[in-house]
């Protein structure tokens, strides 16, 4: 049941402009990119959102998507 | 041997180790587990979403029953940046432990001393525990005690150089004045380096490059763990000293006579 | 009284007199040989350098005194004059000149007086003043002081004062007013002979006075003077504490300069006695111990020594001295017959100390701070 292409909204993820469906809430746009959600932490314009903010939260269009995961470091 | 004690939590292992550089995540885990660190640094960085990705094996290879997890804050140029790596590294699992890692020389990566102490403040009051790279200079070592950080990490030498303590004198400052632990961090390239920032009086020191970077990083895990604990053997055997000989001069105390 | 919430009261209350004494007791040749090969880190150390089995050493600690000395501080000797503005005491310390007890003339000076002599003082050469009271709240209370703060400023390099502890606030407005300096004797840190010394008076409270320095320096003070009275007791012990004091100090309030000074009873007026008397050879000990403890400390010696011993003890730490000296109110411009504190063993002017120090291989110099970006003091004044 996807929503057509005219309708997709765009969002900058990870510093880059992407076009995604509307109405998506982020656990959706995780599974999407095949992400595993407990290995990574997203904030949506400059808020850090908790795992269980996942399913409520939907992206709006000009949305900045933030999603980073720990990697080796000094 | 004295335990090593930040911010509440108790140590054996007096040597900290980074993740990164690794050839393989199997590698850095068996590296980790061979230096018996008890404290690990790890990075933050934004997902390749273009990559398929893969399980993330870092935190899962890592036993955070056994060590403490530190990401730092490497990437941040501002006191903004480092502050944001922090709260998401936060709400990534409850890390509150965070190494200050502000670098914004891509050359040399020296750490910005005003954007350190000001993300450390901020920190500091959100409940962070605050681990703050930087040079070895004891008035910024002070100032940063002042706002409440847990531990100083003076650097030996530049990042991935490899060249061992280059301002000991400072660091002995640093020590000398310090009330909280010091963790001589950056630059320590062999075991004979980290031996030397314990005796100079550090309470510990953190190694990644020459672990990282080394043809067999597993042995070279376990050579740094040895100088580590023989520095620390050989401090708590009360050393005799060097022998000043007084300088020849003539007598000070002669007037005092016969008594 | 507010006490701090955190204070060297802590460090003090965690080496009461007996744990000195066995670490006294327990030191040996090798503490000492120790704790001159590779410095003094540890409140071991410290106790192996007081104690009895440290004599023997005493020509090598004097050395390694003498060039740790040069190392931090070069030859320069600095310069001051000590002030006395009023001998009326509230309190009843049985040691002192000025004890409320004892029927000696007192005497008080105005601003105007106190002024005076400062002025006298300056032709003289002197820069750095002490100004040194008895506890004498309605005579010199602090608003006195400011006032002659802000009339000596202009013309002193600095005002360094020796009275009565005072609490934040007011230790704050003479930072204003243009007092860099604060020094406080503890006398004697031991508790138990402290209340047997101050019989009555304000004095009497231990903690305000031991926690003074450190308010001092919470209000701006930039250098801070402590010690202790030698002969009041066990001398070994009190230098421990004065060298546990100044190291503590120096960490906390990292941001102030720390001296020490090393008053050694005399006589005074009610016939005192010290029950604890501090020959030379333990005078030269205790310099020692504390330099080789304390590299970066001030080291303090008045008048209450004599013109040789002052001579002989400059190369071995002294950083600071008194000359010309009076003790008493008034002294400087004119005679007077009010009590001095204690009498003053070295006569010598300023002008003959200065050319003793010189002839001894010194630098005196009469101005070594200087308060002058410190704006809220730019005050126009007038002596």
């Amino acid at each position: 049941m996807n929503a057509p292409e005219s309708d997709w909204i765009e969002v900058r993820l990870n510093g880059k402009d992407q076009r995604v469906p509307p109405n998506q809430n982020v656990a959706g746009l995780l599974a999407e990119l095949g992400l595993d959600p407990t290995g990574v932490v997203v904030e949506v314009d400059g808020n850090i959102l908790q795992a269980d903010q996942y399913q409520v939260t939907i992206l709006t269009a000009t949305a900045q998507i933030e999603i980073v995961h720990f990697v080796g470091g000094g | 041997m004295k335990p090593l004690v930040i911010a509440g939590r108790t140590f054996t292992s007096r040597l900290f180790v980074g993740t990164g550089k690794f050839g393989s995540a199997e590698v850095m885990a068996e590296a980790i587990r061979a230096s018996g660190t008890e404290v690990v640094t790890v990075a933050l960085r934004r997902v390749d979403l273009a990559a398929p990705e893969r399980p993330d094996p870092l935190l899962s290879l890592l036993d955070r029953d056994r060590v403490v997890i530190v990401p730092n804050t490497s990437g941040a140029r501002t006191a903004e940046e480092a502050i944001r790596i922090a709260r998401l590294s936060r709400a990534a699992g409850g890390f509150d432990w965070i190494k200050l890692e502000l670098t914004p020389d891509p050359n040399y990566l020296l750490p910005d001393p005003i954007e350190t102490l000001k993300a450390a403040e901020t920190l500091v009051k959100e409940g962070f525990i605050v681990l703050p790279y930087i040079n070895a200079d004891p008035v910024l070592a002070m100032r940063l005690q002042e706002v409440g950080t847990a531990a100083v990490m003076p650097l030996g030498a530049p990042i991935g150089t490899n060249r061992g303590v280059r301002n000991g004198d400072m660091i002995k400052i640093i020590v000398e004045q310090a009330r909280v632990p010091v963790v001589v961090d950056a630059g320590l390239g062999m075991p004979s380096h980290v031996a030397n920032a314990i005796e100079l009086g550090a309470d510990a020191v953190l190694v990644n490059t020459a672990i990282a970077g080394a043809g067999d990083p597993v042995l070279m895990a376990k050579a740094f763990a040895l100088g580590t604990e023989a520095a620390e053997m050989a401090r708590t055997a009360d050393p005799g000293g060097e022998s000043q000989l007084a300088q020849a001069s003539s007598p000070l105390t002669g007037f005092l006579g016969t008594d | 009284m507010t006490y701090l919430d955190s204070s060297f009261a802590e460090v003090l209350a965690a080496w009461p007199v007996e744990r000195v004494l066995s670490l006294l007791a327990g030191a040996d040749e090798g503490a000492v040989h120790t704790a001159l090969a590779r410095g003094v880190r540890s409140e071991v150390d410290l106790a192996a350098l007081l104690a009895p089995c440290a004599a023997p050493q005493l020509e090598t600690m004097a050395q390694r005194a003498a060039s740790l000395t040069r190392q931090r501080f070069g030859r320069a000797i600095q310069f001051y004059a000590p002030l006395y503005v009023s001998n009326h005491c509230v309190n009843g310390c049985t040691y002192c000149g000025f004890n409320c007890r004892n029927h000696v003339a007192r005497r008080r000076l105005t601003v105007e007086e106190a002024s005076h002599e400062v002025r006298h003082l300056a032709d003289e050469g002197f820069r750095h003043i002490l100004l040194v009271s008895g506890e004498d709240p309605k005579g010199v209370p602090v608003p006195y002081f400011e006032e002659l703060a802000r009339n000596l400023h202009p013309h002193v390099a600095s005002l360094n004062i020796e009275i009565q502890p005072l609490s934040i606030p007011d230790y704050a407005l003479l930072v204003q007013a243009g007092v860099d300096t604060l020094t406080l004797y503890q006398e004697t840190y031991a508790p138990v002979e402290y209340a047997r010394y101050h019989v009555s008076g304000p004095k009497r409270d231990f903690r305000w006075r031991l926690e003074a320095p450190e308010r001092g320096a919470q209000a701006g003070m930039a250098f801070l003077g402590i010690g202790a009275l030698l002969g009041l007791t066990d001398w070994r012990v009190e230098a421990f504490y004065v060298g546990l004091h100044a190291r503590y100090l120096q960490r906390t309030y990292w941001r102030q300069h720390v001296s020490v000074s090393f008053p050694r009873m005399q006589h005074a007026a009610g016939a005192f006695e010290p029950p604890f008397p501090v020959g030379d050879a333990d005078l030269v000990q205790i310099l020692c111990a504390l330099r080789l403890a304390l590299p970066d400390a001030g080291m303090v010696l008045s008048t209450r020594e004599s013109a040789a011993l002052r001579d002989h003890l400059l190369p071995i730490g002294i950083t600071r001295l008194s000359a010309g000296s009076k003790t008493t109110p008034g002294g400087y411009a004119e005679d007077t017959e009010a009590e001095g504190q204690f009498d003053v063993q070295d006569h010598r002017s300023l002008a003959e100390v200065m050319a003793a120090v010189q002839a001894r291989g010194f630098d005196p110099v009469c101005k070594d701070w200087d308060g002058l970006y410190h704006e809220d003091v730019l005050t126009p004044g007038q002596v």
